[in-house]
């Protein structure tokens, strides 16, 4: 038990350090008095008797300074006693607290932001109650999830593994609550979606399995509460409200949990609806075993299952539907992903990118540790002399030590806080972003307690670390030899620990230029790729039809006449539609089989080829050309013998055309059975992705296989803005109540460019950081080499030394780390261009403009970070110099 | 004052307690009772007695009241707290243990001698 003076004393030597004082002082006092007292009884003088009682107590200030450490005020007053200190030395130096401050929140605002971003996607568990046993279901063969709906019945009831399994499909409806119709994101859930999750809402009720009663029974409507918010105002009389979902009338039941927006981390819905509701809202029909449309399956383990009894659980129910439907099933075979990034499909490349930039941002705060280590180390060499009398005086090399370290603590702290207040904003910012217009997708990267958690040990870990480069110059500081000697006794020509570490520093950020260079001329390049169509002077309008009620028998009429109206307008030069583009984000594959093939089977396709339904005038509108044949015509309709445009690849691989027109007249037969015979062929471009390998293509006339939802291509040299505006009031004229979204040629590309295009961003930004990096680096050694070497400098120029031979001296060896370091980096930077390449189209380092230009970059920076240490070089007053040291 | 004997470190603490397990006594009075008690055989450098004196305070095995002396004189007396009184024992104890061992051990005969 301690008593309440153990409790004041510490108080008192806390919070009033002077009261502390004042009663040592009256206490040592007092004993000196006794002791006089004493003294003077056996006969000394007053006087004398108190000087002698003094001389015997002691030091009396070593022992004022150990009563303090013993009370245990003694820390926090040193500590403070070290940070005034340490404060006033930074102040003095604002040029090197600035620039350590600065690469600082750099590096550590990098290391936020990546690790913010990693921790919404890969560390935070989804937003759902006991997301540790939530599994989505994955096929074995492939990174995606898609099934039929019969399979997931079959799947859903036949398991005795999962708690209950749910399902989900996304699509896009036209929404009509009377006021302006517009198209909304629309999850279609199983009937058990909440239950299954154990979510509650947050208004009226959620629809149930025990409201599934057969194909489109359902007809109900939970609002995502973001929508509710938006749209609805937060009005609670939303709830049976009677609204009209591509003009079918459906009831809102009530409004989802906040913040819950689906369990697909960038993909927001805005409102949930039964998926019995598939076929009014004319999809496919429920029974369609070989139709897989449905997104995803998920459900939570029941208690005790582990992941690998669920799989074989799964994967019998699999065997014996592959069995029962061999026509319509597939392989099969099931894996367990986490639903957060639809498995593997996103989970695994954006791991893949995440750690990746986590080990580049990790690399820049090394490098900037050790850029900081090395500037610390040097202006330790510059205080040894200071340091020296410190330690003659009586000062401990502990105390000096901690003084260091708690000046490394202040810039790294400092350098945290702003690197983490610059992160939050840039997060805010990434966070609000919606990069695609026509998708509803966020990037929820808000920083939360782990973010900041991680920023302060980052800091504080790079702060020990740059502060203990240091430690062994002063632990072998020998205060007599640096007072006698002066503080420049050895001129080092070894490589010395900062040279190494600088060396490092450079190849790591001339690695990070490369791949910078790498990325950016892919990309450069890739912007000017042959896509197989124009994107210049091209104007989108994406409609669906259904969304306005269209029946499939007046789908084509209406389109003729969208086609009419739009080239009515002036300006226009043609206009052409199809069911997607190629580079968009919606397009589809199927397999071909040769004319001959009975059995069409997936395994005896010849080909898988990339299909689009495009109208007549289509490739004169997208700028697509024909090298042989003909385009289709109005007359290529339902009662016209099928037909078909091909692409060049297509006739390669499929027909083994030698000539471009060798093709024309064939035929193929489709998976269902359909011949169609080709009629043109098309030049290649791209379909998918810009790095793809060459693909075949189809176009088929969109007469013979409809859609409903389509984009009109508007080709036009007019002022997008104002064509743009024409078009949505000419489509709004022909239908006031169908939802329209203009776009250019790039917009529904950016899905597809995305990647390419974080990347380039990301390693862009880190390149540059990188180079300011070196900069810093290396003007704290040219500057220190300068500082240190004046008086031979100044000695050298009294002798008669030109320029040249100065600025050799003086930069040389800074100059000659810098060639080793970019050398080993540019080496580096090319080997790990080669993964660039996968990522970024021709993104190839063997480009002789990269490697000429890193090789340029890294020049400049060694010029820029040079300059200033050389201009003080080139200035040394040899007089002034040698007078004053 | 050669015939003195410098402390093992650590056994001021002990000597403190001891000192003032006789009665509540100020800094200088502590000085003189471990003189006393210990027939002026160990040398304390005065001042040294009390950084020690505020560690027991702080772990709170003494506390401390503001008094008169019987010189007149302002002073800081301090007494033992039930915790001192206990860790006293313990230390006694403890330290008796080591003395008698060493002491022991010092008067082996070496056998081969």
């Amino acid at each position: 038990m301690k008593s309440l003076d153990s409790l004041r004393i510490r108080i008192v030597s806390f919070f009033r350090p002077e009261d502390l004082r004042a009663e040592m002082e009256e206490e040592l006092r007092s004993h000196i008095a006794h002791r006089a007292d004493d003294l003077e009884r056996s006969g000394l003088p007053r006087s004398e008797a108190e000087r002698r009682a003094r001389i015997e107590f002691g030091a009396r200030e070593k022992y004022k300074e150990e009563i303090h450490q013993a009370a245990g005020g003694n820390f926090i007053g040193t500590v403070f006693q070290d940070l005034r200190y340490s404060l006033r030395v930074l102040r003095k130096s604002p040029g090197f607290t600035f620039a350590a401050v600065l690469t600082l929140a750099l590096a550590i605002g990098a290391n936020a932001v990546v690790f913010s971003v990693m921790n919404a996607f890969v560390i935070r568990p989804l937003d759902v109650p006991h997301a540790d046993s939530l599994y989505a279901l994955q096929h074995g063969n492939e990174a995606s999830g898609y099934e039929s709906y019969a399979d997931y019945v079959d799947l859903r009831d036949r398991n005795r593994t999962f708690e209950s399994l749910l399902a989900y499909n996304a699509t896009q409806l036209g929404l009509d609550d009377g006021r302006d119709p517009s198209s909304v994101w629309v999850l279609e859930a199983s009937g058990n979606y909440f239950d299954t999750l154990g979510l509650k809402p947050s208004l009226g009720r959620f629809f149930h399995a025990a409201d599934e009663h057969g194909p489109n029974s359902a007809p109900y409507i939970v609002l995502t509460y973001d929508y509710w918010h938006t749209h609805f105002q937060d009005d609670p009389g939303v709830v049976g409200r009677v609204v009209r979902l591509n003009k079918h009338p459906f009831t809102i039941l009530g409004v989802g949990p906040r913040g819950y927006n689906g369990t697909l981390l960038f993909f927001n819905p805005e409102i949930f609806i039964p998926i019995v509701e598939h076929p009014l809202i004319g999809g496919e029909d429920l029974n369609t075993r070989s139709a897989h449309w449905v997104f995803e399956l998920m459900g939570h383990l029941k208690p005790g299952v582990t992941p690998a009894l669920a799989i074989a659980d799964l994967n019998s129910i699999g065997a014996q539907l592959e069995k029962a439907y061999p026509k319509d099933e597939r392989k099969m075979t099931f894996i367990l992903a986490r639903p957060n990034l639809y498995g593997d499909y996103l989970g695994r490349p954006v791991m893949a990118f995440m750690a990746a930039l986590m080990l580049l941002a990790g690399l820049i705060l090394l490098a900037a540790c050790a850029n900081l280590g090395s500037l610390f180390a040097a202006r330790a060499a510059d205080r040894s002399r200071e340091v020296a009398l410190r330690l003659a005086l009586g000062s401990s090399r502990k105390r000096i030590l901690r003084g260091l370290f708690t000046e490394a603590m202040l810039i790294s702290l400092a350098g945290g806080g702003l690197g983490l207040a610059g992160s939050v904003v840039l997060l805010r910012a990434l966070t609000a972003w919606k990069p695609f217009p026509r998708w509803p997708i966020h990037i929820g990267v808000n920083p939360d307690a782990n973010v900041y958690a991680v920023a302060v040990l980052l800091a504080l870990v790079s702060g020990l670390l740059f502060g203990a480069v240091p430690v062994r110059q002063v632990l072998r500081t020998n205060p007599y030899e640096v007072v006698k000697a002066g503080s420049n006794s050895r001129a080092g020509r070894r490589f010395t620990v900062g040279d190494v570490l600088l060396v490092v520093q450079i190849a790591i950020c001339a690695v990070l230029v490369t791949s910078s260079m790498v990325a950016v001329r892919g990309l450069a390049r890739g912007l000017h790729a042959d896509f197989g169509f124009d994107i210049k002077n091209i104007l989108l309008a994406e409609t669906d039809l259904g969304m306005a009620g269209y029946s499939e028998d007046r789908v084509p009429a209406m389109q003729k006449r969208m086609v009419e109206a739009l080239a009515a307008l002036p300006g226009v030069e043609s206009v052409g539609f199809a069911n997607g583009l190629p580079m968009g984000d919606d397009g589809a594959s199927s397999d071909v089989f040769t004319d001959n093939t009975t059995d069409l089977s997936p395994s005896n396709a010849m080909i898988n080829a990339t299909e689009y339904s495009v109208s007549p005038e289509y490739f004169r509108a997208a700028g697509t050309t024909l090298l042989a044949g003909r385009a289709f015509t109005w007359q290529d309709d339902k009662d016209a013998p099928r037909v078909g445009v091909v692409n060049a690849e297509f006739a390669r691989k499929f027909f083994g055309a030698k000539s471009e027109g060798a093709a024309i007249g064939r035929f193929y037969k489709m998976k269902d059975g359909t011949r169609i015979q080709v009629v043109g062929i098309a030049e290649d471009g791209k379909y998918g992705s810009v790095t793809e390998d060459p693909r075949a293509a189809m176009f088929l006339p969109i007469l013979q296989s409809p859609s409903r939802s389509t984009q009109l291509v508007v080709r036009s040299t007019r002022d997008p803005q104002l064509l743009g505006a024409a078009m949505r009031g000419a489509l709004h004229e022909l239908d006031a109540g169908l939802p329209v979204l203009i776009e250019s040629r790039e917009g529904p590309m950016g899905v597809m460019l995305f990647g390419p295009r974080m990347a380039t961003i990301s390693l862009g930004v880190l390149g540059l950081m990188g180079a300011m990096l070196s900069v810093t680096g290396i003007f704290g050694l040219a500057a220190y080499s300068v500082s240190k070497r004046l008086r031979e400098l100044g000695i050298r120029i009294a002798l008669g030394a030109q320029r040249k031979e100065v600025l050799q001296a003086a930069l040389g060896r800074p100059l000659k780390l810098l060639a080793l370091g970019s050398g080993a980096g540019l080496i580096l930077g090319i080997l790990a261009g080669r993964v660039l390449a996968h990522i970024v189209y021709e993104a190839t380092p063997r480009d002789p403009v990269v490697l000429a230009g890193v090789v340029v970059a890294m020049m400049l920076l060694g010029l820029v970070a040079t300059w200033l240490p050389a201009q003080r070089a080139l200035s040394v007053n040899p007089l002034i110099l040698l007078r004053e040291e | 004052m050669t015939d003195q004997a410098q402390l093992l470190p650590g056994t001021l603490d002990l000597l403190i307690l001891r000192a003032v397990s006789l009665g509540p006594l100020h800094g200088y009075g502590i000085l003189l009772r471990i003189g006393q008690i210990s027939d002026n055989a160990l040398l304390i450098e005065q001042g040294a007695l009390y950084p020690g004196l505020f560690r027991l305070v702080r772990q709170g095995l003494l506390k401390a009241s503001w008094g008169t002396s019987d010189n007149n004189r302002r002073a800081k007396f301090y007494e033992l707290t039930t915790a001192g009184k206990k860790r006293l024992r313990e230390e006694t104890a403890s330290w008796n243990r080591l003395a008698s061992a060493i002491a022991a051990a010092l008067a082996q005969q070496p056998e081969e001698a």
